[in-house]
């Protein structure tokens, strides 16, 4: 079966965010960039199911702007056989779900594995909204993936525990932070990558048109915390804690 | 009714036995919305209190309850199919942003064609809305032009709203049934825990990697239980093993706001601070005085921890 996974660029985690001064969004010029990490999850994943003989072919895809082409050729190191890029400017999730559906069935994929969000808009919804509209089983928050003939076995962290399905392929799993600990890419197998397939596509090569439903009217930086007080000792921490702040 | 009444449809969240604080707080999210009118959709098996109990909270005009037993686990794609159906007639759709709000609604509004908001926090008018971008380290302000608006709401921004001793809301049973031809619930292991969940207690003690090793997170835990309250770790401790992940807390983890947080051993990266900085009051115990974490909490103790922790837990 061949396995889909999208990824996509985003503000790499460790770095402080700006928002910009006129509110229009938050700076990504000169800012370091990297793959989501719930996607490097899912590339992990795909690549492990791979390696045990379930998988024959790993299919990497990004929507955005050429520079995600990087985070690509990052997958392909990773072990993905090859790549695509669907050339638009950051989509809304529907969209991005809309041409994840017309590449899904391009390629008759068995599994698609997303990131359960992304860490810059946060949504949580492509992986669902593909289920929608492939009407394929959903399973989110996936912290254990095991396949068994033609069907998949999830277990999903849902709140106050874990939650197992199966599901028939094809099947729609997003990731969460506890299904594998992804693996670092080798000097030999970024080479290896430079020379894998990229294939780059415009939405329009998939009927798709890009349309936006939300409107983006400000973005704010939130409240600043202040700095607060350094006590000297514990028995000043506790009076503070329970005569000043009240909390025990 | 007049003719700019705004009709929202908020769908519960249950255990089949009663109505979930996220469902009590979604509700009053609707409320904020101007001139509305709220309906609580109820889905389950053999839910009867749920609604019984749904019928003494005034804000709410209607109860639609669609109790079947393809709706005993909740599963994404018959309850999505139903929320789509009743949600026709409704102009706002609402789902706490828990992970049982999350894996529905994103589905629905795929199949009404529409867009989805995710997390909000504040309803300003009935198309603009406050949403928290890149873990709570910027604000967006958002307007929704389709012309159904679809929301997950973060609870903690709301309070619950009051659950009165009369019932005198109208319920309505739906006969619905959708059935899952590929997917099937196989089973639920609830985590028993004496410790209250991460993301909803009143209080979290986390460990970094200050505390050099697994045995050592029994200082954290010790404190936690002292206080009553749920252990987390920074994705440094995570990593080197001293916990397992599900406890991280940080951007790409757990997002927590608790009346008290209190960090040990832990430096406050960007990362860490993401997931916790929204808490009312934030306690760091660290040796570095140069230590980040430090400006943000609004008490903090700088020394040894191995020393500080026993003391604390003595001393409370």
């Amino acid at each position: 079966m061949k396995i889909l996974v999208a990824i996509k660029r985003v503000i790499d985690p460790y770095v402080k965010i700006r928002v910009k001064s006129d509110g229009s969004g938050v700076e990504t010029n000169n800012v370091k960039m990297a793959m989501n990490p719930f996607c490097e999850i899912a590339v992990e994943e795909a690549i492990r199911l791979k390696e045990s003989g379930i998988a024959e072919e790993v299919i990497v895809a990004s929507l955005g702007e050429t520079s995600c082409q990087e985070q690509l050729r990052s997958a392909l190191a990773l072990g993905a056989d090859r790549a695509i890029h669907v050339d638009t400017p950051s989509p809304e999730p529907l969209v991005v779900a809309k041409t994840l559906k017309a590449l899904m069935e391009k390629e008759q994929t068995g599994i698609v594995l997303l990131g359960k969000q992304s860490i810059d808009t946060d949504n949580n919804q492509v992986a669902q909204m593909l289920s929608a509209l492939t009407n394929s089983p959903l399973a989110t928050f996936a912290s254990k993936v095991s396949v068994e003939g033609d069907k998949v076995l999830v277990t999903r962290e849902i709140d106050g525990g874990l939650e197992t399905l199966r599901l028939e392929l094809p099947a729609i799993i997003s990731t969460d932070l506890r299904l594998n600990e992804p693996r670092y890419a080798s000097l030999p197998n970024i080479m290896k990558a430079k020379r894998k397939p990229l294939e780059v596509l415009k939405p329009s090569d998939l009927g798709i048109t890009v349309s936006a439903s939300l409107e983006i009217l400000q973005v704010l930086p939130p409240k600043e915390r202040q700095a607060g007080e350094l006590v000297s000792n514990v028995a000043e921490l506790v009076d503070k804690l329970k005569n000043e702040a009240k909390v025990i | 009714m007049s003719e700019n009444t705004i009709k929202a449809l908020v769908i519960a969240e249950h255990d089949n036995d009663s109505l979930s604080i996220d469902t009590l707080r979604t509700i009053q999210a609707a409320t904020t919305l101007p001139n509305v009118e709220i309906t609580l959709l109820i889905m389950g098996h053999q839910c009867q209190s749920v609604a019984e109990a749904a019928a003494k909270i005034s804000p709410l005009s209607s109860i639609k309850v669609a109790d079947h037993d393809t709706f005993e686990h909740i599963l994404a794609e018959s309850a999505s199919e139903l929320v789509a159906e009743v949600g026709t007639e409704y102009s706002h759709i609402l789902a706490p942003a828990t992970t049982f709000g999350k894996n529905i609604l994103p589905r629905v509004a795929a199949l009404l064609d529409v867009g989805q908001l995710s997390d909000v926090i504040e309803l300003e008018s009935e198309d603009t809305f406050i949403r928290p971008i890149y873990a709570g380290n910027a604000i967006a302000k958002v307007k929704s032009n389709d012309n159904k608006k679809l929301m997950t709401i973060r609870t903690s921004a709301f309070d619950s709203v009051e659950v009165g001793q009369d019932s005198t809301t109208s319920i309505t049973p739906l006969t619905n049934t959708y059935q899952n031809q590929a997917s099937e619930f196989v089973s639920v292991e609830k985590t028993k825990s004496e410790r209250p969940e991460l993301p909803a207690a009143r209080v979290v003690v986390s460990g970094g990697r200050g505390l050099g090793s697994k045995e050592n997170f029994e200082l954290v835990e010790k404190l936690a239980d002292k206080l009553n309250g749920a252990i987390g770790a920074s994705r440094a401790a995570v990593d080197a093993g001293y916990v397992s992940n599900d406890l991280q807390v940080g951007q790409t983890g757990k997002i927590v706001a608790p009346e008290l947080y209190i960090a040990v051993g832990i430096s406050g990266a960007i990362q860490h601070l993401a997931g916790m900085k929204e808490s009312k009051v934030i306690v760091a115990i660290n040796s570095d005085p140069e230590a980040p974490i430090f400006q943000i909490a609004d008490y903090g103790l700088v020394g040894d921890l191995f020393e500080i922790m026993p003391e604390l837990v003595e001393a409370i």
